[in-house]
């Protein structure tokens, strides 16, 4: 039925740009002088219809489930619901949908028969309305844009009202995202500290999210200080970083005054395939290579090497990391002004000292804003870590040991069950609100600092 | 200028050789920078397909069977012993025959766990070959597919290997009757996810990624064009369009995982959308490549030379009419280079579509959106993460599969770039 609505809209739309477009040019045809050209009528109808019924069906789709839900658990009898809390509620209703999906499982109450019987007669009374409402919708609009078709209408100007209007939302959609992003994780982060205190969650030193969800469960305590988790996420980046930014810079000076035509050529193509390979790949790359490799290399030594060293984690990632401050060291050598080079050649220095001396420093800005957005990168890269690196939290900045990651813990917080109303699942949304304010802050600060930068040359 | 007697021209050729050789020193480490990069996109794409090329061929066996009416019987096709009677049509082709009941389950783990599956649904499908003799190709299972292709090495001791030395006599048997073939391993395409190696297949991955990444594009290149032409042509110059802009860069840089939090509490908590459809991960992806759309549009309108709009303007065009009927045609090379990009992206981000549940363990394809799936990258991280053995050279072939199609697209961008970019 959904199908059929959209089938209407873009009918209806399709239907009245034909037929305003035809009115307008008969009444061109009598001799009138027409304001705007036909096409832009069969645009105005066209518009009038398709945008308030795309709204609509989309309103209506979102609103379909949780108004149905209501009304089902609603008629449900007094007693059946009474002694149920709110979890359980959500089982109930689970239930009902499944059988309601013809997926029945043993023999259920009467009364839930019932109600899945009352959610499906709703779902089929609600799509059939929907039908019907965007028909009645369309064929009024329909009428509406038709006689609007004079000679004076102003359809040129109608058209671009709209098409303004359109686009300005889509500008605020980005702003909404960010929006949407603050505001579920500053929900869930408040959720969370009814749980937990503040001061225990900034300053504990103690990571056990390992709680019971039900009462008979064996589990630990569960302790929610995120000191431990915030280290081993430095300590990952710290190691990432120590192999990227000398290797990058180092990469980008050569490339940017050193390197031959061809090798060139051969260099930034190489790079940007590195840089394209999907994380999850360096996560697998991370398990299948360089972990083995890192611990044969240790046994030899007679280094004891955890499974889940986060030297290989940290390596992996500042492989990942080379081609991005790679890139980023290179546009901001490129960017200091030919004057500077030749003036510093000029006075006699060799290459590499008009490099270090002259060019490093004027670029040095837009380098260190490079390299700030890639620790961003570091701190809130996921696949690798949670394929490479360890799970439990410990207060330590060995390399070669195994330590975990902010990333690392909201994804397992997450993958399995989530009910939002025990600390555990809500923990992932704190973990994720001191990420997203961490990366926020850096990049804000590094972006300002490029583009900063960027004006002062330009 | 003369210092202590020598002249300047002296000094300086006195610590020529110094100067020139610390240049050296610059050029050769920047050029070990390079190598190391070099080297390690080698050993990435070196170990991945010599992993990955494994998985591209899967042992099969040939077995004659019978199917027996008094087994097999027409009405109650459900509860024919398919087991049954390949255990005893593969005991059929050696030659020795077998000895007992428990020699006789032995030898039926030469044969993948769905070979009964496979020749039930070909009864299903053509119930007249119930009484025919037919002509089956089934995988084998995961071991025996690594026997063959010498992944288990016959020199291990025997407790350190998984076959015994009698299962691996069993095996050479077999192949010496011609019974054991190595096809082209179509299921991996094929089939969609399963527990055992031999019968695992991306299908359920791909179209679960095909539907994701349609929905992204319906939904973030309009919007991301939108937006990019109102701030890039109309939007007045104040604090706000500065405060979109600075908001549509953060954006580009929130970590993955932070959409996939939200995409969890909004999408599916709030709204109350199924877990693990595709139809939640575009949406998911739409949000994070609507930056990316955003950025390379307004890169590419910026590049339309001033002239253009003037003379449209000159000739009477409405702001809009100059934007969408000369600057935008003009800019659209460019805007597709940005969103193939953007989209490569998208099919390659994991973190937010593993919390939203698709990487769940589904055997079957979505036929729709709203169905539960996995996305490709998604099918990696589990098969990456399953402890059986075959799975590696299949994660290894899923990666190439994922970077093949990533190739590709890239290799569009750019051609397209090339082929309609023009300089002004």
């Amino acid at each position: 039925m959904v199908t059929v609505a959209f089938l209407i809209l873009f009918a209806g739309s399709f239907f009245g740009y034909v037929l305003n477009r035809r009115a307008a040019s008969a009444i061109r045809d009598t001799g009138q002088r027409l304001h705007s050209v036909a096409g832009y009528h069969g645009l105005f109808a066209s518009l009038i219809i398709f945008v308030p019924i795309l709204i609509l069906v989309l309103l209506w789709l979102l609103l379909q489930g949780p108004v149905a839900e209501t009304l089902v658990m609603g008629g449900l009898p007094e007693e059946a619901i009474a002694e149920l809390d709110k979890g359980v509620t959500q089982l109930v209703l689970a239930e009902i949908k499944a059988i309601s999906g013809g997926r029945i499982f043993g023999k259920p109450e009467k009364w839930k028969l019932e109600a899945a019987e009352n959610l499906l007669r709703f779902n089929a009374i609600s799509s059939f309305a929907l039908v019907l409402v965007v028909s009645v919708l369309a064929l009024g609009l329909l009428w509406a844009a038709r006689t609007r078709v004079t000679a004076s209408f102003r359809a040129r100007q109608s058209v671009e009202l709209i098409v303004s209007g359109l686009m300005i939302f889509c500008s605020f959609v980005a702003v909404l995202t960010t929006v949407g992003i603050i505001a579920s994780l500053m929900v869930e982060t408040y959720r969370f500290l009814t749980f937990v205190p503040f001061y225990e969650f900034l300053f504990g030193l103690n990571w056990e999210p390992q709680i019971p969800i039900r009462e008979d469960q064996v589990a630990a305590e569960g302790a929610f200080g995120w000191i431990p988790v915030m280290l081993g996420t430095l300590v990952i980046t710290c190691v990432a970083l120590f192999l990227a930014v000398p290797i990058g810079l180092m990469s980008a000076i050569y490339l940017n005054e050193f390197a031959p035509r061809k090798v060139r050529a051969v260099t930034k193509p190489v790079l940007e395939i590195l840089a394209g390979v999907p994380t999850v790949v360096y996560g697998f790359f991370a398990i299948l290579v360089i972990a083995p490799a890192i611990r044969s290399v240790g046994e030899t030594l007679g280094i004891s090497v955890a499974p889940n060293t986060a030297l290989a984690a940290g390596g992996v990632m500042g492989v990942m990391l080379i081609p991005f401050i790679s890139s980023f060291s290179d546009d901001a050598l490129a960017a200091v002004p030919q004057s500077l080079r030749d003036g510093a050649l000029a006075l006699g220095a060799t290459r590499a000292e008009m490099m270090l001396d002259v060019l490093f420093p004027a670029a040095l800005p837009g380098i260190v804003g490079g390299i700030l957005l890639a620790v961003s990168r570091a701190i809130g890269e996921t696949m690798i870590v949670v394929m490479a690196a360890g799970l439990i939290a410990r207060l330590t900045i060995n390399p070669l040991d195994s330590v975990t990651t902010v990333t690392v813990q909201i994804v397992t917080l997450l993958i399995g069950d989530t009910s939002f109303d025990n600390p555990k699942t809500l923990a992932a949304f704190a973990l994720g609100m001191m990420l997203f304010l961490m990366t926020l802050v850096i990049n804000v600060f590094a972006l300002s600092i490029v583009r900063k930068y960027r004006e002062v040359y330009d | 200028m003369t210092l202590k007697g020598t002249s300047t021209i002296e000094i300086v050729r006195s610590g020529i050789q110094a100067r020139n050789r610390r240049q050296l020193v610059l050029q050769g480490l920047g050029l070990i920078a390079i190598v190391f990069a070099f080297l390690m996109l080698f050993i990435l794409i070196v170990s991945l397909v010599s992993s990955g090329y494994k998985a591209l061929t899967q042992t099969h066996v040939t077995i004659q069977v019978y199917v027996n009416p008094e087994v097999i019987v027409k009405e109650n096709l459900p509860r024919g012993n398919f087991r049954g009677l390949l255990q005893e049509s593969l005991a059929g082709l050696f030659p020795a025959g077998v000895a007992d009941q428990s020699e006789l389950r032995d030898i039926s783990g030469i044969l993948s766990n769905g070979a009964q599956f496979i020749l039930r649904d070909k009864i299903v499908e053509d119930p007249s070959l119930i009484g025919k003799s037919i002509l089956l190709k089934v995988p084998t299972s995961d071991p025996y597919d690594q026997l063959n292709k010498k992944l288990i090495d016959r020199a291990t001791p025997e407790k350190n290997r998984r076959l015994s030395d009698q299962q691996v006599a069993r095996f050479d048997i077999l192949k010496e009757t011609g019974a054991i073939s190595r096809p082209i391993n179509s299921a991996l395409i094929f089939n969609a996810d399963s527990r055992f190696p031999e019968l695992a297949g991306l299908k359920g991955a791909l179209i679960g990624s095909f539907w994701a990444l349609l929905i992204c594009f319906l939904i973030s290149f309009p919007l991301g064009i939108g937006a990019a032409i109102y701030l890039e042509e109309f939007a007045p110059r104040n604090h706000f369009s500065d405060f979109i802009e600075v908001n549509t860069n953060n954006l580009a840089a929130v970590p993955s995982v932070v959409f996939g939090l939200l995409a969890l509490s909004v999408f599916i908590g709030w709204f109350g959308l199924p877990r693990s459809a595709p139809l939640v991960g575009g949406m998911t992806l739409a949000l994070m490549t609507m930056p990316t759309i955003i950025i390379a549009t307004r890169a590419a309108l910026k590049s339309i030379p001033p002239s253009i709009r003037e003379a449209a303007l000159g000739v009477g065009a409405s702001r809009q009419q100059v934007v969408f009927d000369h600057v935008l045609p003009l800019a659209m090379p460019g805007i597709l280079t940005g969103t193939i990009i953007g989209l490569a992206q998208a099919l390659g981000e994991t973190a937010p579509l593993l919390l939203i549940g698709m990487n769940a363990f589904i055997t079957s394809a979505p036929s729709i959106p709203l169905d539960s799936s996995t996305a490709l990258p998604t099918q990696i991280f589990i098969w990456a993460d399953s402890p059986e053995r075959g799975f590696v050279s299949r994660t290894s072939a899923a990666i190439l599969v994922l970077l093949g199609f990533l190739i590709t697209m890239n290799a569009i961008a750019i051609f397209l770039r090339n082929k309609f970019e023009r300089s002004w």
